[in-house]
This record gives C-alpha cells, sequence and structure tokens, in this order.
C-alpha cells in the first residue's frame, strides 16, 4: 500500500462549493472484509422498471425457462433499459410486487425460480478491440446489457454515452466519492477490481470522445484511490483525483464543480458544458458489457448499520430479497430500528425486507434507534439559517419552507425549488427538526400536477378557441353566401345573352321543354312516381292503404 | 420483518432549538453578572419576575389557542425573551410594569401574530417600547453604578423598591436614581456643553459611562460565544456595530467637541446588547447573508440618528423593531445566487 502516493501534492486545483456537511462516515464499519457472493437465491424478483424511463418490455412468459444472462425484456423506447435473467431457472409468475419505492406500492415483476444449475445463456461476443469500433456499436452493447447508473439515479447508461452530435464532450468524470456516510460498495469495488474501472472508464472515454478522465475519490478512501492510481498508470489521460470528504460531493453536479470549478446550469446537464459523468460502478458494469459480453445481472451492496450482526460488502444478484442479503450479513441485531434503501441522507425507508435488490441499490442501512433516533415532533422554524448555511445550492430552504407549507408554488419555484437536489444537508441540521426535504418533494410534486394541468387546461382552451373561432367562419361563409343568392335574386332580370348563367338555365329549361314534348309525342306522360326510394314506396303503399280502408264520403 | 418509513435524512440531529436558546442563555449570563455587580439585585429580581410571568403567560395563551404548552414552554425562547426584556428595563422598575410589558410581548407581540416563528417583532424590544413610550419616567430612572453611588441597595431594599414603590427610608428617589450616561450626554450637549466639560463628571469611564462599558464588554463576551457556537452568524453585529462606528467617526472627525467619539457610542447604552442579543432575534431579523448586513449597518446608522437627533437617548429598540417591518423586503431583494444561475462558476483552461 502506498499511502505515502496520496500525500504527494496534486497538481490539480480543486474547486469549493457552497455548504455541505462533515458527516461521521461510519465507513469502517463494513470495509473490514473483502466482497463476497452472495448465494444465489431460491427465487429472484424482477421488477420491470428499475430505472429512471419506460419500464421494459417483457419477452418471456410464465414457465418459460430462462438461462443466466438471457434477455427477458428489452428497452421500451430510448430511455429505458434491458433486463436479464440474472440465473437459470423458471419464470413461475410475472405479477405486481412490492418494490424498492418510497410509496411501497407495487409493481409489475417477472419472478423466476431458480433451477440451481446457474447456467450461462449464449452471451455475445467480447469486443477486446473497442478501441477500433465504432461508438455506435458499442453504445448498442452497453444497452443491450442493461446498464444503468449505479450511482442510484439508474438513468440508462447508453442515453448518457449518446451526448448528441452538437455537444463536444472534452472531459469524463468518474464518480468515486461515495459522499454518503455507511455505504461502502463503490470503495470496495475500486479496491478490488480498480482495473476494470480504468477499463470501463476508458471505453466510455473513447465512446463519448472525450479528452481527459478525470476519476474524483474523498480523501477518506486512501486504499480505493491508491489501487486506482496503480491501475490508470495504464494511461496518462487518466488522472485520479482525491478530493475533500465533504457531503454532497458525490452529487453529479457537485463533483464537476469540485473537479473543474464549472457549475453546470440549473435545469441543464453536465453534457452542455462538455462534461459526462458515471459512477465507478457504472463503468465497471460498462466494462463487464463490452469486455466480456456480459449483461447486468448483479452488483455490490452494502450491509451496514449498527442494526446487522456483521455489516459487509455482497455481491448480489439482482432480484435477490434484501432479507437474504440482512441474513448473510448475519440477520439483525436485537435493536434493529429500520431498514433503509441507501444512505442515510437520501436513502428512502423500506416498509418490508422482502422487496428486492434492484440495479440502483447501493446499500442496506439497518441502524440502531440510537444511529437513526426519531426526530420528534417537528417544532416552528425560527428562521436560524443553518439550513441555508449548509445547502449545497445555496437556497433559502427556511424561505422555500415557508412557501411550500402555504402552498404558494408559484412563490416556491420563484425562489428556486427545482434546483433542490433533496441532499438532506438542510433537514440533518434543522434545530427544529421540520422534514424539509419532504416539504420539498411534496411542493416540486403539486407544482409538477399544476403544471401538467395547467398544460391540459392550455390544450382544451386553445381547441374551444379554433371552434369557436371555425364556428364563427362558417356562420359568416354562409351568410355570404345567403346575401349573395338573395342579391341576385333582387337584382333585375338581364338579357339571357349576356349572363351567361342565365343563357345556360334557359338553354336547359328548352332543354326540357324539348324533351318533354318529345316524349309526349311517344304517348309517355310525367310521373314522379318512378325512381322511388324504398322508404318513399313504403310511404306511397301505405297512403293507398289508408285511402281504401277509408269510409267512402269522407273525402 | 416491517419497519417504520420515516422521511430522509435518517440521521440523529445534531442541533435543537432548546439548545439553540439554553446558548443564548447561558451567553447572557457574564453580561447579567456584570449588571449586578454594578446596579444591585433589582436585575436579579426583574429577572426572576419576568420569566415567571412570561411562562405563565405563554402557558396561559397556548391554553386558550388550544395548544400542548409543555413543547413550546420547554423550548426556552420565551425565557429568552423575558431575560431580553428584564437586562434591558432600568433594576428599580416597578413590578407592574414588568408584568404589563412582558404579558404585552408574550401574548400580544408573540402569540396573536401566530406564536413562535411568526412574529414580525422583537418580543422583548416591543415591551421595552411599550413601557418607554407610556411610562418615560419609570423607564429612565436608572440607578447609577455601585462605584458611584454612597447607597447601595440591598436585596430587600430592591425588593421594597419594586414591589412597593418605596424607597429605603431617609433617602428621597433622586438620591439613588440617576440619569443613564446616553441621557446625561443628550441633556448637557442640549445645554452647548462641549464634550469635554462634560465629561469632567465622575459619571464617565474610559469610553462610555462608568461600570456601562463594563457590562457591554461582559455582553460582549457572551456574544462572541454565540459566534463561536455557531448560534449567531458574525453579519448582523458587525454590520451594526461598524456602522454605527463609521457614523459617529464622520460626526466626530467634523466636529469632537460637539459629538461624542465612536466608541463612546459602542459602549452605552444597549449598543452590544442589541448588536449581539437583541438584533440577531433569527424570528424577526433577516435570513440572507446579504440581507444580514443591510439590516445590520440600518439599525446601526438609525441608532445613531435617533441617539444624535431623536427624542430618546437610547434607540436600539426603535431601530430593532422598525428594520423587524422590513426584514421580509430586504430578504427578497438579496437573496443568494443559486447554483447554477447566471453569475457563477469558472471555465476550466
Amino acid at each position: 500500500m502506498t499511502l505515502a502516493a496520496l500525500h504527494t501534492p496534486t497538481a490539480r486545483r480543486l474547486w469549493e462549493f457552497h455548504g455541505g456537511l462533515h458527516l461521521p462516515d461510519h465507513k469502517r464499519e463494513s470495509t473490514g472484509a473483502p466482497v463476497r457472493r452472495a448465494p444465489v437465491p431460491a427465487r429472484l424478483v424482477l421488477p420491470l422498471q428499475q430505472h429512471i424511463g419506460m419500464p421494459s418490455h417483457l419477452l418471456v412468459q410464465p414457465g418459460q425457462a430462462v438461462l443466466k444472462g438471457q434477455l427477458i425484456a428489452r428497452p421500451n423506447g430510448q430511455v429505458s433499459a434491458a433486463l436479464h435473467a440474472p440465473t437459470s431457472g423458471t419464470v413461475v409468475a410475472i405479477a405486481e410486487h412490492v418494490v424498492p419505492h418510497p410509496s411501497g406500492l407495487a409493481a409489475p415483476c417477472v419472478v423466476i425460480e431458480s433451477d440451481g444449475h446457474d447456467a450461462w445463456a449464449e452471451l455475445p461476443p467480447p469486443m477486446p478491440d473497442w478501441a477500433t469500433r465504432d461508438p455506435a456499436e458499442l453504445r448498442e452493447r452497453v444497452r443491450w446489457a442493461g446498464v444503468v447508473g449505479m450511482g442510484g439515479a439508474a438513468f440508462p447508461s447508453s442515453v448518457k454515452l449518446a451526448p448528441g452530435p452538437d455537444r463536444e464532450i472534452h472531459t469524463l468524470i468518474v464518480n468515486g466519492a461515495e459522499c454518503e456516510p455507511y455505504i461502502t460498495c463503490d470503495d470496495l469495488l475500486m479496491r478490488e477490481h480498480a482495473a476494470r474501472v480504468i477499463a470501463g472508464a476508458l471505453i466510455i472515454r473513447h465512446v463519448v470522445g472525450a479528452r481527459r478522465v478525470l476519476v474524483g475519490i474523498e480523501d477518506n478512501k486512501p486504499e480505493a484511490a491508491a489501487a486506482m492510481r496503480r491501475a490508470a498508470a495504464v494511461d496518462c489521460r487518466i488522472e485520479v483525483v482525491v478530493i475533500p470528504t465533504k457531503y454532497p460531493s458525490g452529487g453529479e453536479k457537485q463533483l464537476v464543480r469540485v473537479l473543474t470549478g464549472v457549475e453546470v446550469p440549473s435545469h441543464g446537464i453536465p453534457a452542455q458544458v462538455g462534461i459526462v459523468c458515471h459512477n465507478v460502478g457504472t463503468a465497471a458494469a460498462v466494462a463487464d458489457a463490452v469486455l466480456d459480453g456480459r449483461p447486468l445481472i448483479s452488483r455490490i451492496v452494502t450491509l451496514t448499520g449498527g442494526g446487522v450482526r456483521e455489516p459487509c460488502n455482497l455481491e448480489a444478484l439482482i432480484g435477490t430479497p434484501a432479507r437474504e442479503l440482512v441474513a448473510q450479513a448475519g440477520g439483525y441485531a436485537p435493536d434493529a430500528a429500520k431498514l433503509i434503501l441507501g444512505g442515510p441522507m437520501m436513502g428512502f425507508a423500506l416498509p418490508d425486507d422482502g422487496v428486492p435488490i434492484t440495479k440502483a441499490a447501493n446499500c442496506l442501512l439497518v441502524p440502531t434507534t440510537a444511529e437513526s433516533p426519531d426526530p420528534g415532533p417537528p417544532l416552528a422554524c425560527i428562521r436560524c439559517g443553518r439550513c441555508a448555511d449548509v445547502c449545497p445550492v445555496e437556497l433559502l430552504p427556511q424561505q422555500l419552507y415557508w412557501w411550500a407549507r402555504a402552498k404558494d408554488l408559484d412563490r416556491a419555484q420563484d425562489y428556486d425549488l427545482f434546483d433542490c437536489i433533496e441532499c438532506g444537508c438542510c433537514a440533518h441540521v434543522c434545530p427544529s427538526h421540520i422534514p424539509l426535504v419532504q416539504y420539498y418533494r411534496y411542493a416540486k410534486t403539486e407544482a409538477w400536477a399544476k403544471e401538467q394541468d395547467k398544460r391540459r387546461a392550455e390544450q382544451a382552451r386553445r381547441r374551444h378557441e379554433a371552434r369557436v373561432t371555425r364556428l364563427e367562419r362558417q356562420e359568416s361563409e354562409r351568410k355570404a353566401k345567403l346575401r349573395k343568392k338573395k342579391e341576385e335574386l333582387d337584382a333585375p332580370a338581364g338579357d339571357p345573352g349576356t349572363d351567361p348563367k342565365k343563357a345556360a338555365i334557359q338553354a336547359a329549361v328548352e332543354r326540357a321543354a324539348a324533351k318533354k314534348a318529345a316524349l309526349a309525342a311517344q304517348g309517355v306522360t310525367p310521373a314522379n312516381t318512378a325512381d322511388l326510394s324504398p322508404a318513399q314506396q313504403r310511404q306511397v303503399d301505405a297512403a293507398e292503404a289508408r285511402r281504401t280502408v277509408a269510409p267512402e264520403g269522407t273525402d | 420483518m416491517a419497519f417504520p418509513t420515516l422521511s430522509s435524512p435518517h440521521t440523529a440531529r445534531p442541533n435543537e432549538t432548546r439548545r439553540v436558546m439554553a446558548e443564548v442563555l447561558l451567553a447572557l449570563l457574564p453580561g447579567i453578572a456584570a449588571l449586578v455587580w454594578y446596579f444591585g439585585w433589582g436585575v436579579v429580581i426583574n429577572i426572576a419576575l419576568a420569566s415567571a410571568v412570561a411562562v405563565a403567560a405563554e402557558a396561559a395563551v397556548l391554553a386558550l389557542r388550544g395548544r400542548p404548552a409543555l413543547p413550546a414552554v420547554s423550548d426556552l425562547s420565551t425565557l429568552v425573551t423575558a431575560w431580553l426584556f428584564a437586562v434591558s428595563v432600568p433594576p428599580t422598575l416597578p413590578w407592574w410594569l414588568t408584568l404589563v410589558g412582558i404579558v404585552f410581548a408574550v401574548v400580544v407581540v408573540k402569540h396573536l401574530y401566530g406564536g413562535m416563528g411568526q412574529n414580525p417583532f422583537n418580543p422583548a424590544m416591543a415591551g421595552y417600547v411599550l413601557l418607554l413610550v407610556s411610562y418615560p419616567v419609570q423607564m429612565t430612572a436608572w440607578l447609577p453604578p455601585s462605584v458611584l453611588t454612597e447607597h447601595p441597595l440591598t436585596f430587600s431594599q430592591s425588593l421594597a423598591v419594586i414591589f412597593q414603590g418605596a424607597p429605603p427610608a431617609g433617602l428621597a428617589w433622586d438620591a439613588i436614581t440617576q440619569a443613564t450616561p446616553l441621557d446625561v450626554m443628550r441633556q448637557k450637549l442640549g445645554l452647548s456643553y462641549t464634550i469635554a466639560e462634560i465629561r469632567q463628571s465622575p459619571l464617565w469611564g474610559d469610553f462610555g459611562g462608568r461600570g456601562w462599558e463594563w457590562v457591554g464588554n461582559w455582553f460582549l463576551l457572551g456574544g462572541v460565544y454565540l459566534l463561536w457556537r455557531r448560534v449567531i452568524t458574525w453579519h448582523i453585529p458587525a454590520a451594526m456595530l461598524g456602522a454605527l462606528l463609521f457614523a459617529a467617526g464622520v460626526f466626530w472627525l467634523v466636529d469632537p467637541n460637539t459629538h461624542p467619539f465612536p466608541a463612546f457610542h459602542l459602549f452605552t447604552g444597549g449598543t452590544i446588547l442589541g448588536a449581539f442579543f437583541i438584533a440577531t432575534d433569527p424570528v424577526t431579523a433577516c435570513t440572507t447573508p446579504r440581507g444580514q448586513l443591510v439590516y445590520g449597518a440600518a439599525i446601526g446608522l438609525l441608532v445613531y440618528a435617533i441617539r444624535s437627533w431623536g427624542g430618546y437617548p437610547d434607540a436600539v429598540a426603535f431601530s430593532v423593531l422598525l428594520l423587524n417591518l422590513a426584514a421580509p423586503t430586504i430578504d427578497n431583494y438579496t437573496r443568494p445566487r443559486v447554483f447554477g444561475h447566471a453569475g457563477g462558476g469558472q471555465r476550466e483552461d
């Protein structure tokens, strides 16, 4: 271990972002042992939506046998992800199952019963020559492999690999900051598979056409940084940068700021400023897909907190129920208070440990009551401003809270509600223990709903207006026609010879008279009962019938 | 296994309103000790009386509002109001005036506006100003500091003065009370004395009134403690004291005979107490950093203006209340630039 290398000052200048927190990091609990492979569970539950975007399009039916790595759902549209069977077995059901989501609601899932063989399907060929391949081909491979952002956002990676033709990407940032307390899956991944992460980073660099790669790692992970430095020695365009530990430096826009000094525009993405950012886990998954042709079917999950007996990191198949992983970590300690998916700052509490691990599930945190006490009923806001001091986006959380509470969504948006990254710093320091982030989530949801209503109302208004104009136009056209007709009638009849229309009418009248005369000469008299429709015929018959039954002499 | 689902963050919270308030009370102790040292037991009696009335008033009004009394009373905010009021009024103030002032502060200024966190005006200062406007004689009759008086009041004499309104046997009111240094300065300047002549009197110490200046120093110590504990930030005290010093300095440079030197303004009256404990009340002050600078500076300038040209000797309470009115507007126009919005960030290379 060359720890000394870490203390050599890097030439790179680092930047600051406002606020943030220095939290007790609790990393050591779960970094004592190497990553273990969790056993294949008897049943795997795979939600069809583990990513941002459209749910995947299902390709299998209940009862169908599947092999490990077999595609069972394909991406449905551009922003969507593929899904593969994590082990071999049988699809036993396609049903609603509780998924890891804050709502605790159920969503469509594929349930696979393992056959215990863990037999691989035929995989696409490895691409050791990726450096000479077309980026589009590599992007398609990543899309096939179902890789999503593994830092927690689960945004389909292939989309981020296509920044668009008009956006020139100069820098790829690989996010190994792992700034939330307790979580160590990226730390262990970098320690144990640094070469894989670097290989993935180089592939992504090639695909997006970036000139350089910056790997950001917080300084509380010296072993990971040292391993990454060693692995990065293969290419001089990769620089491993150790950054100060400060929550939330692992936030995408915060990390971009720390490493490059650039502020990604509000409501914008890093690609707008020539930067693409990927998590270390994503980079490794990309390397797996390209170098081995292996889809994303497993990930490293940190099991930690005082509420599990043996905190550790496990490589778990996607779809493994949380409770089986907890069991692998020695089970619950008696004072386990909560089950949190993710970290203590941004993770959400799971109602039940039957939910499956998804692609974005980096950590299962089981805190004790002492680690995560009930904050008690919130008191009134005293506008002390500590929230504003720690806000990494430099919002005024105390004012946002005020507007959110008053349901004044316009004011809340005027105070840049949608720039909030929900990092939880404000709520953490609030002396009145107000669940501030919850208020902002509520206000955002309300604002979205209102926006949608407004859009619908706008559409309806436009439709209504179009109809009114159409009716008015038709009415005025009708009136114009009538007026014209009237004028024609009123106008004194001119010499038919001068008016072609009148001449035509005159000619028609003459033709008809001539025809009538000709027919009369042949003995045919005109009858209007020829060419009757069946309905008219019926009416005529009915009238005839009435006439015959009517008493005589009444006409 | 089923678990409770509370909202994130899931951390143990490091701060607590009650602890914040307790730190303010703690920070007031050195100043209070100095007040007791120089002005006698009346200060302690006032604090005890004000605290009891404040807690009772808060409990009563919460009962009327149908709110649980215990969490609100135990946040200690009402004690902060009571203590700030008690250290601002003269140590001989009749008990019923304390009662009126505190009840007004707690019931009208705090709870009629919605209670904790909702009041636009600083309750202690509103109570103080109500009394100052309505009972100017009682509110400006201060004891001379103990270093100057021949008749320091004992504890029982103080009780008698406060609760029975009776000066100690054989002494007239005039023998035991005295105008404050700020008042003396005003009156004498009004009579066309020069500063040098006014300062001949033994009433004066190094900077301000004797005794008074030391009370200011001890409150300053408490203020530094609050800064260190991050209960307050530097913005409001620095802006307020800076603006006051600046205004005083300009006029003093123009004519040092008719304008007291800047340090005088700093160490007399309620300047230090106001800068660190009163103007910094988070509920009623500005909340944006730039807004706090504007707010503090405006208070400092107003203090100088009212002291120099206004009808009252001291002006901290008036200035704070006036700026309380302006705080929401100042906040609105001094919002910080949000990350990623125009005007920030650097392009590398």
